[in-house]
């Protein structure tokens, strides 16, 4: 039997007796990252990273929760596991499982772009990968981030000098806290959404430094927001909290933003393809540093990424079915989800 | 070609009017003149011919890009438009060349290009390519492959030009409209309020109406307002100046050849003579009498897009034109006249001529509104749309105006249907699955009848992606058979025969009226139904 099992819970290793990012409630869950869409309720026993402590614990209540560092094997029934540094947001990583010869890597979501703020990725050799493909089509190629954030800046002068704010959609977790970083160097004052808010004050109870950035509250005027940087969850799009923030001009930072359709449908200004998911030559970059002999795919373009490892690969590669159906992105199902908590 | 690369990025990502409006009023100001008559062109869908195809170009943008086809396919089908995806897929350009042509030199090019060999044209496309930025290339390939929706209405570019020329809006749509030769036009004449002498063939700009939301006593005392039927087919304006006759379409598509039985007009009508009416198709037994009767839509739709008609095509569908409006008399523009005032010349003229291929829009005599309210229900019968009512002190607009016209159509057919196949869109609906073949029942089997794209809300159609991508059975190409589910209540124009469909009928404009959550796919109606519907309504 192999060491690692596709369940209707998730991903099982019946030698170690464990979950990794189940979707239903299990005895003993390893969770990659802190979104929800990984990180769900219910299951007895949590194993995760130190850095993902202070958000597991505000989005899943109390829970029986132990972490570790990167790079630190413990056993489990025998079974050999280690937490690597996965580069997607702050805390997440990836999971290597290993028994005898078998090594298998899941890697949760991840980017090989250096961030600065979430650990920079690390290939771990393995004999089965269980990859993410969320941007597994040629299309998705991203720009580098220096390129972007210096956009972004421009843009966000611009709108500064037409006495404009400039208001950010992206993930509370992550995506938000990338914007910040990348907009600190213009020392223009930052206000954030309750949901951005609430994620800033987990992550800094994990002692992770952030850019000062102002809660929006009932108390908080409009002149004070003029020409400011705003930063809020997708799910406030074209919602009446909006109006509070007078003039302004509004962008969406997302993978998705890559193409003009997505682009237009999102009914902002402006959109920048800001992307925590690894595009599609880091997928194969990050296929041939693990150097699996077996390649699963999941999440997003997985028919398509599984048929070219191997056929122009020569690699066996099989597409995985996760909770959300045989392929595509589930980019409407975990928009609202990751905000939530607003 | 970069401001104009830099201005297509700006009107397809801006969500403001005002932005949009700003972008081209800032453009049109500063662009060389070449280069707006261009834009003008582009923008109201003149462009130059094709020198490649769609094939040639995925074959070129394959060949650079190393990858598989079936990769590129799959692309395409996420991406939904063809330019787009070959400027994503084609590698990052080596050097960056900054003093790209200008829009107007590009498309001397492309004229150049038409009969220049494949391997030329071949070494002009993947040059210019590898030289792009994206926004360049995928403006470049747009130009190619014609199409430009990129968020802006006509309606606003005439605004945007009239902000910058000084002028009325209605000069200028007058200016660009009709056929004009971007090559050899100059800004100043094309903005300029056009004299007609140079072009006797220029149509004027057609007044539209909103459907009336409200009931018709809002509207006031009836004797101010004239009813016509809303005759279904297609608008049209005939012209006739300096002895030569032009019949265009709302389309702005001159189809003076299309339609031979028209053409005696050129000898009847008096010169200087524009006349706004409905090109319908004519029931056959009517062609003796003095009065002819509209067919269904369906038969007129076998002559449009024909260019060459047959004898045979010409006795099965015969044409004739409805007149609603006089928009110019004797030479002169009367479109500032009262609609009584030019209703009355009209009828003179027409009155003149001794044909049963051009008749005056009767006007419906009503003294209350609830007359009218009845008189509407007829509508279907009579082959009309519904009821138009018009302010008879009216004057002739430009475009789509409220207040003194307004279209009153009758509620379309409808029919509940279940959602069998789905596909991803174009545009703005690119990787979303959006649009969809409906069946209806027929015993235990499952008959499809229709695809119909539109009339959900984006939450809507978010909600139908999700089930679809759940709940795929197979994939056939880019469309995926889903589970039977979903119910939608499909509203449509008018139904006919059909040897082209499985079901044996073809809908007019079907579309999405509303999602029944509340109703099982058991209860979706059947064949039957839906051929009943066709021996009640259909020709």
């Amino acid at each position: 039997m192999s060491l690692i099992q596709f369940t209707e819970k998730g991903l099982y290793c019946a030698k170690g007796d464990f979950y990794i990012d189940p979707w239903r409630p299990v005895d003993r869950a390893i969770i990659t990252h802190a979104h929800s869409d990984h990180a769900r309720p219910g299951s007895k026993r949590y194993l995760s990273h130190h850095l993902s402590k202070g958000m597991l614990q505000q989005r899943l209540g109390t829970i029986s929760l132990q972490t570790i560092g990167w790079n630190e094997p413990l056993a489990i029934h025998g079974v050999k596991v280690s937490l690597h540094p996965a580069g997607h947001i702050i805390g997440s990583s990836m999971v290597r499982v290993a028994y005898k010869d078998e090594v298998w890597l899941i890697t949760g979501d991840y980017k090989l772009e250096d961030d600065g703020l979430s650990g920079a990725w690390e290939p771990v050799l393995c004999t089965h990968m269980v990859t993410e493909c969320t941007f597994g089509l040629p299309v998705y190629t991203w720009q580098p981030q220096q390129d972007l954030y210096r956009q972004m800046q421009q843009w966000t002068l611009e709108n500064q000098s037409n006495k404009q704010c400039t208001v950010f959609f992206a993930y509370s977790l992550g995506k938000a806290q990338r914007i910040m970083h990348a907009l600190a160097p213009l020392q223009i004052p930052m206000y954030a959404h309750g949901a951005v808010y609430n994620a800033n004050e987990a992550l800094q109870s994990n002692g992770i430094a952030l850019p000062q950035v102002k809660h929006i509250d009932a108390h908080t005027t409009k002149k004070e927001l003029a020409s400011a940087i705003i930063i809020a969850p997708p799910s406030a799009v074209g919602t009446p909290w909006l109006r509070r923030l007078g003039d302004r001009q509004e962008a969406a930072c997302s993978g998705w933003m890559q193409v003009r359709g997505n682009r237009r449908r999102q009914h902002v200004d402006k959109g920048f393809v800001l992307s925590d998911h690894a595009d599609w030559p880091s997928l194969l970059q990050a296929v041939e540093a693990c150097n699996p002999t077996h390649a699963y795919t999941t999440h997003g373009f997985t028919e398509s990424f599984s048929r070219y490892l191997r056929e122009e690969k020569k690699l066996w590669s099989e597409a995985v079915k996760t909770q959300f159906g045989t392929e595509e992105d589930d980019q409407h199902i975990t928009e609202s989800d990751k905000t939530a908590a607003i | 070609m970069k401001s104009f690369a830099a201005l297509v990025v700006k009107l397809g990502d801006s969500s403001k009017t005002n932005d949009k409006l700003e972008a081209l009023a800032n453009y049109f100001t500063l662009a060389p003149d070449s280069d707006r008559v261009w834009t003008v062109a582009i923008f109201s869908g003149r462009r130059p011919k094709r020198f490649i195809n769609t094939r040639q170009m995925t074959d070129w943008a394959l060949e650079l890009s190393g990858l598989p086809r079936w990769l590129f396919e799959e692309s395409y089908h996420t991406v939904g438009d063809l330019a787009e995806t070959i400027a994503l897929l084609l590698p990052a350009a080596s050097i960056i060349n900054n003093n790209e042509q200008s829009l107007s030199a590009i498309i001397n090019n492309f004229i150049e290009l038409q009969t220049a060999d494949d391997n030329s044209k071949k070494i002009y496309v993947t040059q210019q390519w590898l030289q792009m930025d994206y926004h360049s290339r995928f403006v470049f390939n747009k130009l190619i492959t014609g199409g430009f929706r990129i968020g802006v209405s006509q309606q606003l570019m005439v605004k945007a030009l009239a902000k910058v020329t000084l002028q009325s809006a209605s000069a200028i749509a007058f200016g660009i409209s009709g056929r004009w030769d971007p090559a050899v036009t100059s800004f100043a004449r094309l903005t300029s309020s056009a004299s007609v002498s140079e072009d006797p063939g220029k149509p004027y700009p057609f007044y539209l109406a909103h459907q009336l939301a409200e009931i018709p006593e809002a509207l006031g005392p009836t004797e101010d307002w004239q009813a016509e039927w809303k005759w279904d087919g297609i608008r049209g304006q005939i012209i006739k100046r300096q002895d030569q006759l032009f019949i265009w379409s709302r389309g702005e598509e001159l189809m003076t050849d299309r339609f031979p039985e028209l053409h005696f007009l050129q000898r009847v009508l008096p010169d200087g003579v524009v006349i706004d009416g409905e090109l319908v198709a004519v029931d056959n037994r009517s062609l003796s009498e003095k009065i002819f009767t509209p067919a269904a839509f369906a038969v007129l739709q076998t002559r449009i897009g024909r260019k060459q008609v047959s004898k045979k095509i010409l006795a099965d569908a015969p044409v004739g034109f409805i007149a609603y409006d006089l928009l110019e008399d004797a030479g002169k523009d009367c479109r500032n006249h009262p609609l009584s005032a030019r209703r009355r010349r009209l009828e003179e003229i027409l009155s003149t001529m001794d044909s049963n291929r051009i008749q005056l829009s009767p006007a419906i005599s009503f003294s209350h509104w609830q007359e009218l309210v009845d008189i509407r229900k007829q509508s279907r019968s009579m082959h009309s749309e519904g009821l138009m009512l018009k302010r008879k002190d009216s004057i002739y607009q430009v475009g789509r105006k409220t207040g003194d016209w307004w279209k009153w159509k009758i509620d379309p057919l409808t029919i509940d249907a279940v959602m069998i196949y789905a596909q991803k869109g174009h545009g703005r609906r690119s990787n979303l699955y959006t649009d969809y073949t409906f069946a209806v029942r027929d015993g235990e089997r499952l008959v499809p009848f229709t695809k119909a794209y539109s009339g959900l809300t984006d939450k809507e159609f978010a909600e139908v992606d999700a089930f679809v991508k759940r709940n795929s059975l197979e994939k056939f190409g880019p469309v995926r058979t889903v589970k039977p589910e979903l119910v939608f209540e499909i509203a449509f124009e008018g139904i006919a025969a059909s040897k082209r469909h499985k079901s044996g009928v073809a809908l007019r404009f079907p579309r999405m009226n509303r999602w029944r959550k509340d109703k099982k796919p058991e209860e979706i109606n059947t064949l039957e139904d839906l051929l009943a519907l066709l021996s009640l309504y259909g020709q």
